[in-house]
């Protein structure tokens, strides 16, 4: 959403030069989503909300705790909730707060057409800008974790910009500050990866033998991270196991594109020679007239 | 003055031009957003999002064109053994000589694959197309699915762009062929040259 110059851009969509990107020693950053301390009280939806001025449509109970049920053009998270049996007979109830995961590698920015209307920053923030958003959908369906929305008002894709405006100016993101738990850390990635492995070590002693740090690396890894106490299986929370950006969107939009435009000018090129080499066909002026 | 022979009726003239000029205003704004190096196309049609607007209108409005075109062409677009015949020659022609071509009726062999390659490629660009015409029809369709759908979209354009590009490189090519589109009628020589059995038909009982 915001345009944060301070916030160097290492990649931008649809664009084939290098961008600006002297400043090269911006800490990389991450969010830490402790799915073991969260006790679901959707302060974190609250504060995302104020922080940037979303107001949801009043939507209609479905029955569960999910509200909205889904991430939505103006609910950039929501927290869901899980009531699993990873063990037979044994009950557990499991939340996770959904939103972008920014990806060091995101697949939003790669199928997105439109120049400058997705940037990922030094610090590891992927952003839309949604002033040069087109409205074509391309990155919902280069994203594997199914995060963006597009709106039906504006036509406009929208999703969680890990507060870059706040991070822009040292502030953590708004719903890190204001969990009560402290379900939610913010700092360098580093120190995240470091304290998520912490407490995935603290969950094993505690009983959980498969606790570990989702940050997949199929996606390069990813700025939004979770530690989960069933690491093994993240679909217990509807999270891909091993997410990559699908093959179809790389051939897509990797190597289809210079092929299919070198073709386009290879074939006229090639009429062209053919021309020049050959000829016109032109008719015969032959003298058997009136056949 | 060489006797002119009627190949187009005016309405199929119109019918033509109408899915050429489609076929440019789809292309052209379909490119901007297959690459970035030709995202300034959509300028052409006020914006990036003017242009992804208006390019599933345009694509629709080719493929109904066209299937005006299906309907008047397809009889005589099936590939029989004169075709067969002159397919074995392809190969001469191209070196450019095309004293021994196999006489072939109204349209020859490459003539009618350029035809089916574009029957097939707008099939697929309409039923792939609406699957992500954003906003209307993506609620529908899975996201894995629309994946799909895109890059299908993709190669369809490319063998429509690849079929066109032929279309017309043939028709600079044949000289007296593009006045067959422009005015309807060819010379008896055009036709003797290239279409010999169309021309005996065309002249029977003459």
């Amino acid at each position: 959403m915001s345009n944060m110059q301070s916030l160097d851009v290492v990649a931008r969509s649809a664009t084939t030069t290098p961008t600006p990107q002297v400043r090269t020693a911006a800490p990389q950053v991450a969010k830490l989503i402790d799915e073991s301390k969260c006790i679901g009280c959707k302060a974190c939806q609250v504060a995302c909300m104020n922080w940037n001025d979303l107001r949801d449509d009043i939507g209609t109970n479905v029955g569960v705790y999910d509200n909205p049920s889904d991430l939505t053009p103006s609910s950039w998270t929501v927290m869901k909730f899980f009531e699993v049996e990873p063990k037979e007979g044994n009950l557990e109830w499991l939340i996770r707060k959904d939103g972008c995961m920014h990806c060091e590698d995101p697949g939003c920015l790669k199928a997105c057409p439109s120049p400058g209307a997705i940037v990922k920053y030094a610090n590891g923030i992927v952003d839309f800008h949604s002033e040069h958003c087109i409205g074509c959908g391309y990155c919902v369906k280069g994203c594997p974790f199914d995060v963006p929305r597009i709106s039906e008002k504006d036509n406009k894709a929208y999703k969680c910009t890990l507060c870059s405006d706040r991070v822009g100016v040292g502030l953590e993101p708004a719903c890190v500050k204001t969990c009560p738990t402290g379900a939610i850390s913010f700092g360098t990635k580093d120190d995240m990866v470091a304290y998520g492995n912490k407490r995935a070590d603290e969950l094993k002693e505690r009983g959980f033998q498969q606790a570990g740090l989702y940050n997949p690396q199929g996606v390069g890894g990813t700025h939004v991270m979770y530690v989960m106490k069933h690491a093994d299986r993240p679909e217990l929370v509807d999270l891909p196991k091993d997410p990559s950006i699908s093959p179809l969107v790389s051939l897509w939009k990797g190597v289809a594109k210079p092929l299919a435009v070198a073709g386009m000018i290879g074939a006229v090129v090639a009429g062209f020679f053919h021309y020049m080499k050959v000829g016109p066909v032109e008719e015969k002026t032959d003298e058997k007239e009136g056949a | 003055m060489a006797r002119l022979l009627q190949r187009y009726k005016d309405g199929d003239r119109m019918n033509h031009w109408f899915i050429a000029l489609m076929f440019v205003l789809a292309g052209l704004s379909g490119l901007a957003f297959f690459h970035p190096g030709l995202f300034f196309l959509s300028h052409l049609f006020g914006g990036g999002s003017w242009a992804r607007i208006l390019h599933p209108f345009m694509g629709l409005l080719m493929v109904l064109g066209f299937a005006g075109m299906f309907v008047r062409l397809w009889r005589d677009n099936v590939v029989n053994d004169a075709d067969r015949a002159w397919k074995q020659h392809m190969g001469d022609m191209l070196r450019g000589n095309k004293a021994g071509m196999p006489p072939v009726g109204k349209y020859n062999y490459g003539q009618k694959m350029v035809f089916w390659a574009m029957v097939v490629s707008l099939l697929l660009l309409l039923v792939t197309g609406v699957m992500f015409w954003q906003p209307w029809f993506t609620p529908y369709v899975s996201i894995p699915v629309q994946r799909i759908a895109v890059l299908v979209h993709a190669a369809a354009a490319m063998l429509l762009v690849a079929a066109t590009i032929m279309h017309v490189y043939a028709a600079i090519w044949v000289k007296g062929t593009v006045r067959a589109m422009t005015r309807g009628t060819v010379t008896e020589g055009w036709a003797r040259t290239n279409h010999a059995l169309w021309h005996q038909e065309m002249t029977k009982g003459r």
